[in-house]
């Protein structure tokens, strides 16, 4: 039994890797590889709201922003898409004739690579030491991360001249080793890449969860002021998880951005950062796999919605909001772990009922 | 200068929605600490209730249809507070004491808002009534005969998801018929033409022409303000109120109902936001994601002014309306034309609608780091627990 449960990853990896890619048609892969990719969002947002209490609405921010870094190498090294200066065409709709300053590293895919997670990481840091040194916390926190979160959105719909405005930055018409970015076979390596990050992300936050420093995060949640009476600062702590999970979103927004086509200041609205959350609460938060079963389902749920009823989907999801948060506060995997299916067998009869206190619960005698 | 001034008027009238739109929600959440992030809808709501007052008018036109504002300014309050007291009564009240959690489920309570107005037809309501009636009745029927049952709790949930499967079955049903599948609003935007008695102008001082519109949005949330201030201080609901925002468990003790004073904070709130979205009708088009653009804002203004707070939330508001108007014009330029080329680059960069968003929300954060419970900070041991 122990040997299977080591297994079981390495199992589900397989199946992964192989399976679903034989499997399914590229369309469908190439959905199941968004869900990854946004499985890695939901991983950091259990990092900082299932482990460490603090429910950000602004992880859209460096989402968005590891895809641009991401979309802007890939423009510039499109020869296809360069205009009459060498740099992208739509620079000239806005009568921008010199390449932005901040665009320049952006022509080496080396510093790309870094960049994606490192200026996701480094905002997050910034952002987040700003609020916790102030000791904003709750829903205070909650309210100016979405305070962020509507920065940034304004900022890149605002400056067509440097972001290609609402527009966004279109992906799949760009060549990456000479090959489309949007063609079948470069989708499957992307595939196959997201696969292979995604439980790297998860060992990421296996090592910050477990150990001293997880055990510091768990009681930042559930009581931050005795931590602070027992001699600790908080301050780091909640800086680092914060920045941490800034770079994860940066490198899920990358990936997530090369497999859908496209990055735009969407990615930043405040129904997409509240999507993201919910996707913990679906899974389980507090524990590392109940996300990534919520982002897969999820998404999975919305595609299929969407593709017979796209007028339904906004009703599932609000529905889904109300019931995991009033009936299902565990989530899916919390449920199943903490005996929440034991529980229900029980009250039908077919499994026994366990009893914490066998003895106490003889002894009640009903009220009448 | 004539510019500054009505400019900063322009700022005042955008302060004043800002705060009619604020006011519920201080009280919701200065008071009770429900994060409502379903105001905005609920906003949303009151101006779907003028516009259906404004085409019932329609009809009668002359001196009655001039009359059909402050009608509709009633019902909206009336309409928007009982759904405001129906959600408080079924969701928010098993979730006190969590805002975290009230947070997302009344974003859930929001988006199912929004496609409710998008996609509503006389078919889907009579859906939702045969769905809710068939719920009632089953569970009705279920506790009677399983009540005492282990599995009565999962019996009644299939009970409500059965029920939900005939609604939906209905809903379809009934759009089978041409004349009931018609959409009442559908996705457009809708429009609500102002009375006579507010457009154009109500006259001049000192050379500046005063917008009837803006001036009467500007007096509306100066009265409902004070409406606001005389009913929390100065009524017994009020009273009650703020014992119970102070210690719920110790008025409990003395008497005062406590569940029935959190539905009509709940509901006046709710009722405030309802009034708000009948005045931002009288400003342009409006649509189902109306409370988008309003929440954030709202939100911020709260938290700058520091929470229950009434006085904060009225000068955060007419502050952040006033930088924004006269940021985003681009007003500073033409009032001092020789400003520096350094900072006419930086004031014309931001001298957009969007960019003086961004600017104000930095704002806002860099003020918190200074003040980080706003411009009036609650005092007392409890701020903190």
């Amino acid at each position: 039994m122990k040997i299977f449960q080591r297994l079981v990853p390495w199992i589900l990896l397989a199946i992964a890797l192989f399976i679903l890619p034989a499997a399914l048609d590229d369309f469908r892969l190439n959905l199941f590889g968004r869900y990854f990719a946004l499985s890695i969002t939901a991983l950091a947002i259990d990092l900082i709201w299932g482990y460490t209490g603090l429910l950000s609405l602004g992880q859209g921010i460096f989402f968005a922003l590891g895809g641009y870094a991401v979309a802007m190498n890939l423009m510039l090294n499109t020869k296809s898409l360069a205009g009459g200066n060498g740099i992208p065409k739509f620079f000239e709709n806005y009568g921008v004739d010199q390449l932005p300053f901040f665009w320049q590293p952006f022509w080496s895919p080396v510093f790309t690579l870094i960049a994606m997670w490192v200026i996701p990481a480094a905002v997050a840091g910034l952002v987040g030491w700003l609020i916790f040194r102030n000791r904003i916390k709750g829903v205070y926190f909650s309210i100016i991360t979405q305070a962020a979160l509507m920065v940034f959105f304004h900022f890149f719909n605002g400056q067509q001249k440097l972001f290609d405005g609402t527009n966004g930055l279109k992906t799949s018409t760009t060549e990456l080793f000479g090959q489309l970015v949007g063609s079948p076979d470069m989708q499957v390596w992307f595939y196959r890449l997201t696969v292979v990050l995604l439980p790297l992300a998860f060992l990421v936050c296996r090592y910050f969860t477990s150990g001293r420093f997880g055990d510091a995060l768990i009681a930042i949640r559930d009581d931050e002021t005795r931590l602070r009476f027992a001699g600790f600062n908080p301050v780091p702590f909640k800086t680092i998880v914060f920045l941490v999970a800034g770079a994860l979103c940066g490198i899920s927004g990358a990936l997530y951005t090369v497999q859908s086509g496209i990055v735009s200041p969407q990615y930043m609205s405040i129904s997409f950062s509240i999507e993201m959350v919910i996707w913990v609460a679906v899974g389980g938060r507090g524990t590392l796999v109940g996300p990534i079963i919520g982002a897969t389902l999820v998404n999975y749920l919305r595609s299929l919605v969407s593709e017979a009823l796209p007028d339904a989907w906004l009703f599932v999801q609000g529905a889904l909001f109300i019931f995991v948060v009033v009936l299902m506060p565990d989530g899916i995997y919390g449920w199943l772990t903490n005996g929440g299916f034991r529980t229900f067998l029980a009250a039908f009869g077919i499994a026994k009922k366990s009893n914490t206190y066998p003895q106490l619960e003889k002894e009640v005698v009903p009220v009448d | 200068m004539e510019l500054f001034f009505s400019q900063i008027l322009d700022g005042l009238s955008i302060g004043s929605v800002l705060l009619l739109a604020a006011t519920g929600l201080a009280i919701v959440f200065g008071l009770m600490g429900v994060i409502n992030l379903a105001h905005g809808e609920f906003m949303m709501l009151g101006a779907y209730v003028t516009y259906v007052v404004q085409s019932a008018f329609k009809p009668m036109g002359g001196v009655i249809f001039e009359l059909y504002f402050p009608v509709s300014l009633v019902l909206s309050f009336i309409v928007t507070a009982l759904i405001g007291v129906l959600l408080e009564r079924t969701l928010i009240r098993q979730l006190y004491g969590r805002p975290l959690e009230t947070l997302l489920a009344t974003w859930g309570v929001s988006l199912i808002l929004i496609q409710l107005i998008r996609s509503i037809s006389t078919a889907m309501m009579l859906g939702i009534i045969v769905g809710v009636v068939v719920g009632f009745l089953l569970s009705k029927v279920l506790a009677a005969k399983f009540s005492d049952k282990p599995f009565f709790t999962y019996l009644n949930g299939l009970g409500w998801a059965i029920s939900i499967g005939i609604g939906l079955i209905a809903v379809n049903l009934f759009d089978q018929i041409r004349p009931l599948s018609k959409a009442w609003f559908g996705p457009r935007n809708i429009d609500v033409t102002a009375p006579k008695w507010l457009q154009g102008s109500w006259g001049m001082i000192g050379g500046i022409e005063l917008p009837g519109l803006r001036i009467f949005i500007i007096l509306l949330s100066a009265l409902l303000l004070l409406a606001t201030y005389w009913f929390l201080n100065k009524s017994v609901w009020g009273l009650r109120i703020r014992s119970v925002t102070q210690n719920r468990q110790m008025s409990n003790c003395l008497g005062i109902p406590t569940d029935r004073v959190d539905s009509i904070t709940f509901g006046i709130g709710s009722g405030l936001a309802g009034v708000a979205g009948c005045a931002i009708t009288l400003l342009g088009s409006v649509g189902p994601n109306l409370g988008a653009a309003y929440i954030v804002s709202c939100f911020m203004v709260i938290v700058l002014g520091g929470v229950g707070n009434l006085l904060g939330t009225v000068l955060a508001s007419l502050l952040l309306g006033i930088i924004q108007s006269v940021i985003g014009s681009g007003t500073i330029l033409t009032v001092f034309p020789n400003l520096p080329e350094a900072a006419k680059g930086v004031i014309e960069f931001f001298a957009t609608t969007s960019m003086s968003l961004v600017l104000v929300f930095i704002f806002i954060i860099v003020f918190l780091q200074f003040r980080p419970n706003g411009m009036f900070p609650q005092k007392g041991r409890s701020v903190d627990a």
